[in-house]
């Protein structure tokens, strides 16, 4: 930065204009980039001001008040009702409550099952195989399906005939003991029937963020705890585990977020049915602003979801600096 | 499978030596049988031999298992609509024909259903605005915080930072109340998506790591930020922009919630709302679903295949450095 201003000014003849120039350059650079660098940054500034920032007041004030969708009396203030009504009130908050836990059930499953799996598959894949790439290719394809595609795949798949693949491998592999159930329609099987086809498209994204983490771990910790007798598993213990800590972390912490983000396998396979068995605050968010354009409930039910997605996060970065502390 | 899970020791063995080395099982075998126990080499050979054929077993089985829905719905595109749903003999190739596909373009060739070109050119355009107009905007947003001196850079930066953690699906709701006169029209599906905060993040912590020595000769040879920008930082940023673009095309091309909000016509209809209200009108013919999703997906396929490596570098980006 400096250098540049320097050379500038030794270049020019003449010891007084140097002397009292010595410090202008440099601020006068500085002004001038401030312009360019502001006309640099505004596009974008304003979208996020605009599209984003705006959105989330608006979502905090619409939360307080009473509005709705072509009425034609103006929002009136209601201070905290709407959160007392999708949190305490009996007569509505049922459902609301029934769609956090949901998520959080959705997240408590497929959490952990997908973070095994992934690590498990990120295993399996960072071992020079031949055929790797094109299983790598494989775990990986269904990330870039888009979820409403997948959504409709895998309800031919749980079709609840007799001859919905599903229940027809179950059959055929039960030896025709078990029969055709109606996965997407019993409200014990239908979130799990979500969380499986989840897993399915997500977890190859995770498994290459694993799969970069694995490969940073340098290979002289594996030599080293060889050569101190270190056995298959202690080496997995001693040195992938923690040299994976914090990719486990962030990946554990983007999942949970996305399980309490969860919307298009519920409004594409089940509409939160059967008996609100799947439903989601997403759901719930969208579904009250359609019947009724109730905006200023949804609005509070979203706020909600990111208190929640704000907590994990905190609650992420506050893990991850410990770490740096310690090491 | 289970077995080999935890072996990371093929790190060593592919160090040690270029040639296929084996499954990491073998490699701890032989740590664990030590100098005294080696064995014959023969049994060696077998046991490897073994190891890698379970290897190849397991890896077979799971990508099978990845990708039988995907298998499914491509023959399922190409069999007669009844056939569709046979069980398991919906895996098996019979009386394959490409009548769904034309079938589908018959589908939707009226303004009251929406034309399938129609879908394409919607989920096109949308892309394209948010993805080239993001590369854009949010990189020279980026290398202005990275790169530039300026009053007020730090504490805005924060605030974008802050802004990463919002998720869209927060902000849904309000959005869509403030937009409520603008629906059913390309931009309302597009300009609210362009600038990103994300992707500026990901460019401010890209261009921080450049080398600044490039900039500074040009700056020396007289260069303003915009030549800088335009005529150093952006050449040598390729991988930055790659990144960016293959993950907010993830993102845009699948976009689901927003539509649903926004989109009612279907002559501004993108294809995942398309799919959506398509599997939801009887006459369900599941052949014609599964050709709609074919031809949807297929050429999201081609550009990952083509690309693949990039696509992995990508998603791995978002990772390392959250």
């Amino acid at each position: 930065m400096n250098a540049p201003a320097g050379l500038k000014t030794r270049t020019r003849p003449g010891p007084p204009l140097l002397a009292r120039r010595s410090s202008t350059p440099r601020r006068r650079r500085l002004r001038s980039e401030t312009g360019a660098a502001w006309t640099m940054a505004t596009p974008a500034l304003i979208g996020l001001i605009v599209f984003v920032a705006a959105p989330f007041v608006l979502a905090i004030w619409l939360s307080l008040h009473h509005v709705k969708l072509g009425s034609p009396r103006p929002p009136n203030f209601l201070e905290l009702e709407q959160y007392r009504r999708i949190l305490l009130d009996p007569q509505f908050a049922g459902q609301f409550r029934r769609a956090l836990i949901n998520n959080g059930v959705f997240a408590g499953v497929v959490v952990p099952v997908q973070t095994a799996l992934a690590l498990g598959l990120a295993l399996i894949l960072n071992r020079p195989l031949r055929a790797m790439p094109l299983f790598r290719t494989f775990v990986f394809m269904p990330v870039v399906f888009p979820m409403a595609l997948v959504a409709v795949v895998w309800r031919l798949i749980y079709d609840r005939a007799p001859d919905g693949v599903l229940n027809d491998l179950l059959s055929v592999l039960t030896f025709g003991h078990l029969t055709a159930h109606d996965w997407l329609g019993d409200p014990a099987t239908a979130l799990p029937a979500i969380m499986l086809l989840s897993i399915w498209q997500g977890v190859g994204f995770q498994m290459v963020i694993i799969l970069a983490g694995l490969q940073s771990i340098p290979a002289e910790l594996y030599e080293a705890a060889q050569m101190d007798g270190a056995g298959r598993w202690q080496r997995f213990r001693v040195v992938t585990l923690p040299g994976l800590r914090n990719t486990l972390i962030f990946v554990v912490m983007v999942t949970t977020m996305l399980s309490f983000r969860l919307f298009d396998q519920v409004y594409i396979l089940t509409q939160g049915g059967p008996g609100n068995s799947t439903t989601t605050a997403m759901y719930e968010a969208v579904s009250t602003t359609f019947d009724g354009g109730d905006v200023g409930r949804a609005a509070a039910m979203t706020v909600v979801l990111f208190v929640i997605v704000l907590a994990l996060t905190i609650l992420q970065r506050r893990v991850l600096r410990e770490d740096r502390v310690i090491q | 499978m289970t077995a080999h899970r935890a072996s990371p020791a093929h790190r060593t063995a592919s160090t040690a030596s270029t040639a296929s080395t084996g499954s990491a099982a073998f490699t701890a075998a032989t740590a664990r049988s030590g100098f005294h126990r080696r064995g014959s080499s023969r049994r060696r050979m077998v046991r490897r031999r073994a190891a890698k054929t379970a290897d190849y077993v397991a890896m077979t089985l799971g990508g099978l298992l990845f990708a039988a829905p995907i298998l499914y719905m491509i023959i399922g595109s190409l069999k007669p609509d009844g056939e569709v749903l046979g069980g398991l003999g919906g895996f098996v190739p019979r009386n394959l024909s490409l009548g769904n596909y034309t079938d589908v373009f018959r589908r939707f060739d009226s303004d009251a259903t929406g034309h399938l070109t129609g879908f394409f050119a919607t989920s096109l355009i949308v892309t394209t605005i948010v993805v080239v107009g993001g590369l854009i905007i949010n990189s020279m947003a980026g290398y202005a915080f990275a790169r530039m001196r300026w009053r007020g850079r730090d504490l805005t930066y924060a605030a974008v930072l802050a802004l990463v953690v919002l998720p869209f699906e927060a902000i849904a709701v309000p959005l869509f109340y403030m937009l409520n006169d603008y629906r059913d029209t390309i931009g309302v599906q597009a300009v609210p998506f362009v600038a990103n905060a994300f992707s500026i993040y990901l460019f401010t912590t890209f261009f921080r790591g450049l080398p600044k020595e490039i900039e500074e000769a040009a700056r020396i040879d007289g260069a303003g930020p915009w030549r800088c920008y335009l005529r150093v930082v952006v050449p040598m940023s390729k991988p930055a922009f790659a990144t960016v673009a293959i993950l907010t095309f993830l993102t845009q091309w699948s976009s689901f919630l927003w539509p649903v909000l926004m989109v009612s016509d279907p002559s501004v209809r993108p294809l995942p709302l398309a799919i959506s209200v398509f599997q939801g009108q009887p006459p369900f013919q599941w052949g014609d679903i599964m050709a709609f999703g074919v031809l949807m997906v297929a050429p999201v396929l081609v550009v990952f295949l083509a690309f693949q490596r990039w696509f992995v570098r990508s998603v791995a980006a978002t990772g390392i450095k959250g």
